[in-house]
């Protein structure tokens, strides 16, 4: 065992080594806990418990998104008897989350969601023309839905 | 969650467009309707007439109306063009064809358009014998020339018409082409209401359709 030294050097080095994605992060200061997002100003109340939206809020949206569409339901009724009109740029982004980019986007983000193309047609209306970027460079050549 | 009960009392049953061929047009060059159209709707403007878009435009006489074709006709029906568009057929050939039910009959007679549902395989394109639909050949972003929150754009790989504007119907506003004319000449309204616009302008003259003997029941009538 009088190779004990270099063996010990080499462990460390190797720890060291493999360990690196958790030196980047602590040099950047990433943690755990999540993006912060912000939050509405306006209302304090969303169209649905902030447990479900966490969860489900895809599938509210595809529901007024049939509902809007396909029955001709333009408004919906929330919790306690509140009212929204059925429309993701309109009720969700101009009436409550008004920063796509500060809400949406952060999780979306951070998760690394590639899904939500709504916003192929759907229009932010915080960005103007800036929202026009081109399907093909995003989605990588596959432009068929 | 919320629910919802569908009442069709009072509701209308066949939402049809008459365009009175005696008011539309008279000034030269008007085009308000489809400016209206374009803006409410963030229809792309597309220089290259094979990928171009359109929900309502002008045709001539003889291109609208097949049928109707006369050698000697007198100079309207010659020379003046005549605003078209999706006619919203109570059998429509387009809706027997999409696979996807991305366009349907909606019970008050609109034919409606899921972008949603859309996959882009153009049979409705083949089946409309107006020429009322078009498709995103390009992504229609870039050519939008004002663009707006109010509606959403389409994104390249679906088609698109007219839906007699049923985002504004549903607010109780008439559709965009109608409330831009000046000339009163677009009257929107149900025909199985005897009260309405539309029965009104068909009874204060002759109307025709286009190509009626294809027995697609045009719902949009121009008074002549």
């Amino acid at each position: 065992m009088r190779d004990r030294g270099w063996i010990a050097v080499g462990l460390l080095m190797f720890l060291g080594v493999v360990m690196v994605p958790a030196w980047y992060n602590l040099a950047a200061g990433r943690t755990a806990k999540g993006p912060s997002l912000k939050l509405s100003t306006t209302e304090k109340e969303c169209v649905a418990p902030i447990s479900y939206m966490k969860t489900s809020h895809m599938k509210l949206l595809a529901e007024w998104r049939d509902l809007a569409v396909r029955s001709n339901q333009r408004t919906y009724s929330a919790q306690r008897g509140r009212t929204f009109a059925i429309s993701l740029t309109g009720t969700c982004l101009r009436q409550c989350h008004t920063d796509k980019a500060e809400f949406c986007d952060r999780c979306h983000a951070y998760s690394g969601v590639q899904g939500p193309y709504c916003w192929d047609c759907h229009v932010d209306p915080k960005t103007a023309f800036a929202a026009a970027r081109p399907i093909d460079a995003r989605s990588g050549g596959q432009d068929w839905r | 969650m919320a629910g919802f009960v569908i009442d069709r009392a009072g509701e209308p049953d066949c939402q049809a467009l008459v365009v009175d061929a005696r008011k539309c047009l008279r000034k030269e060059g008007c085009d308000l309707c489809i400016k209206a159209c374009r803006r409410s709707h963030n229809i792309p403007e597309i220089s290259d007439p094979g990928h171009e878009i359109k929900w309502i435009w002008k045709e001539s006489f003889q291109a609208a109306f097949v049928s109707e074709q006369s050698e000697h006709a007198n100079a309207m029906f010659r020379d003046q063009p005549f605003v078209v568009l999706c006619n919203h057929c109570e059998r429509p050939p387009c809706v027997r064809v999409c696979p996807t039910k991305a366009t349907w009959r909606r019970e008050d007679g609109i034919v409606m358009m899921d972008w949603h549902r859309c996959i882009g395989c153009r049979y409705c394109i083949a089946a409309c014998p107006y020429g009322s639909r078009s498709f995103n050949w390009i992504d229609p972003r870039p050519h939008v020339k004002h663009l707006t929150s109010e509606f959403p754009t389409r994104s390249k790989g679906v088609v698109e018409k007219c839906t007699f504007c049923a985002e504004r119907l549903v607010q109780g506003k008439s559709p965009a082409c109608v409330a831009a004319c000046e000339a009163n000449a677009l009257l929107f309204g149900d025909l199985e209401d005897p009260s309405s616009p539309v029965r009104e302008a068909l009874r204060s003259g002759y109307a025709i359709r286009r190509k009626a003997e294809l027995g697609t029941m045009p719902e949009v009538y121009y008074v002549v």
